[in-house]
């Protein structure tokens, strides 16, 4: 079975159990919509999703291999955007991507870059610091990198923040084309997601006392 | 292996570099504060030439501690907070290797340029020929080994809201030895005596941090993540 896995996933955080015994599998071609209320452990668990930090109990598979295993190849398939955008301050759109490119060896070519900032409106834009920048376009300028690596599984931790309308529409038919070519999405977002998005699977985490 | 080598060189050599150049003050003040406090000395002990020269090696690696502890968290500071640390974690490239190159990078930016400044701080301080070129040595050896002693110190705290005074906690003592056998060194130089031994000792604790230090940063790194 292809795919990500959880297998009885159990995250603590100072002494509260925020989920425990959890277990889904997000398969090729699917969008899944995390949804949970404030601190119900969303971040936590997409970023034990990407191996970022480690689950007290359970695992997580990539291809049926566990993630501690196969860490190049999975990362090299996975791209994740989380609350900070990754985007150096002083360094400009152009340069942060060119050098996030370098880092996750994706080929940078200037062309595609400017096309993918054109896609994004941040045309005029990608060459001033990226703290000069608007906090929904510093978001613009953090999501250009689903356009410039192919990466078959994206995990968006509240990609549509700061986004404006139209920015929401583009994400989310981005999200449904990704999903059609045979992509894996989980993202979690606090407004629900329109019928831009296609078809969407639903985990929901519960707030645990 | 090309590839493996672009990840590191454009991803995150050229990035360092190009960053530094952006923050050039923040590189300039450590080093302005190094002047302000050897020139202190001799304003507060007195200018004597002969107690100038008696505690200038000292000074100036009490100075060059100092001071490389202010702009020190840069390293992994602002990677941290703005979440460039996870993207490198996330990149497939390997943590040590990254940190590595991260380490000499801020080596590059912070301790060059006090090399280059130090021929100013002997003449200050009215060292000779001899305990100038042994104080060279010394620093060529024993600054490379603050950058990767400090990487690590900084690595375990760039999670904390104020990991400063912290920082400069967990790291003076681990210089004591290092400042120990640079300024027996350069005493040494003082005295017409042979110094091999002493850089012998700083060179041998600068390659079991080479060594060391990298794989040592990224665990840190990684359980800051946690």
């Amino acid at each position: 079975m292809a795919g990500l896995a959880a297998h009885a996933l159990t995250c603590v955080k100072r002494d509260r159990v925020l989920f425990s015994d959890l277990s889904f599998r997000l398969q090729a071609g699917s969008l899944t919509y995390l949804r949970g209320p404030n601190g119900a452990g969303k971040t936590s668990l997409l970023r034990l999703l990407t191996g970022l930090s480690l689950p007290d109990e359970g695992h997580i598979t990539f291809n049926d291999v566990p993630i501690a295993e196969c860490l190049p190849q999975f990362h090299s398939s996975l791209i994740y955007i989380g609350h900070k955008p990754g985007l150096n301050s002083a360094l400009s759109a152009i340069e942060n991507l060119q050098f996030w490119c370098a880092q996750h060896r994706v080929e940078f070519s200037l062309e595609r870059a400017y096309d993918v900032l054109t896609t994004l409106g941040l045309v005029g834009l990608e060459d001033i610091p990226v703290r000069m920048l608007s906090a929904g376009q510093q978001r613009r300028a953090a999501l250009a990198r689903l356009w410039l690596k192919s990466a078959s599984i994206w995990i968006l931790d509240e990609p549509f923040t700061a986004l404006d309308i139209n920015g929401v529409a583009l994400l989310e038919s981005l999200m449904k084309s990704h999903v059609a070519e045979g992509g894996t999405v989980i993202t979690t977002s606090h407004q629900p997601l329109s019928e831009l998005a296609g078809h969407i699977a639903l985990l929901d985490l519960e707030y645990q006392i | 292996m090309t590839t493996f080598s672009a990840a590191l060189w454009t991803g995150i050599f050229k990035r360092d570099l190009a960053l530094a150049f952006r923050q050039r003050s923040e590189l300039a003040q450590p080093l302005m504060f190094l002047l302000m406090v050897v020139t202190l000395f001799p304003l507060g002990v007195g200018p004597g030439p002969a107690t100038l020269q008696k505690i200038g090696p000292g000074v100036i690696w009490i100075a060059a501690i100092l001071s490389s502890l202010l702009a020190m968290d840069r390293m992994f500071r602002d990677d941290f907070w703005d979440g460039s640390m996870e993207q490198y974690l996330l990149s497939g490239e390997s943590v040590w290797a990254i940190s590595a190159v991260k380490v000499l990078v801020h080596w590059l930016v912070s301790f060059v340029p006090l090399l280059i400044l130090s021929p100013l701080l002997a003449l200050f301080l009215n060292l000779t020929v001899q305990m100038y070129a042994a104080l060279m040595l010394t620093l060529l050896l024993g600054t490379p080994l603050l950058s990767l002693m400090g990487a690590i110190a900084v690595g375990l705290t760039v999670g904390l809201q104020r990991g400063g005074v912290l920082l400069a906690l967990l790291l003076i003592p681990v210089f004591i030895p290092l400042l120990i056998f640079a300024t027996s060194a350069v005493d040494a130089a003082a005295l017409q005596l042979p110094y091999r031994a002493h850089l012998a000792i700083i060179g041998a604790m600068l390659l079991a941090a080479m060594a060391a230090a990298p794989m040592a940063i990224a665990y840190a790194l990684k359980v800051s993540q946690n």
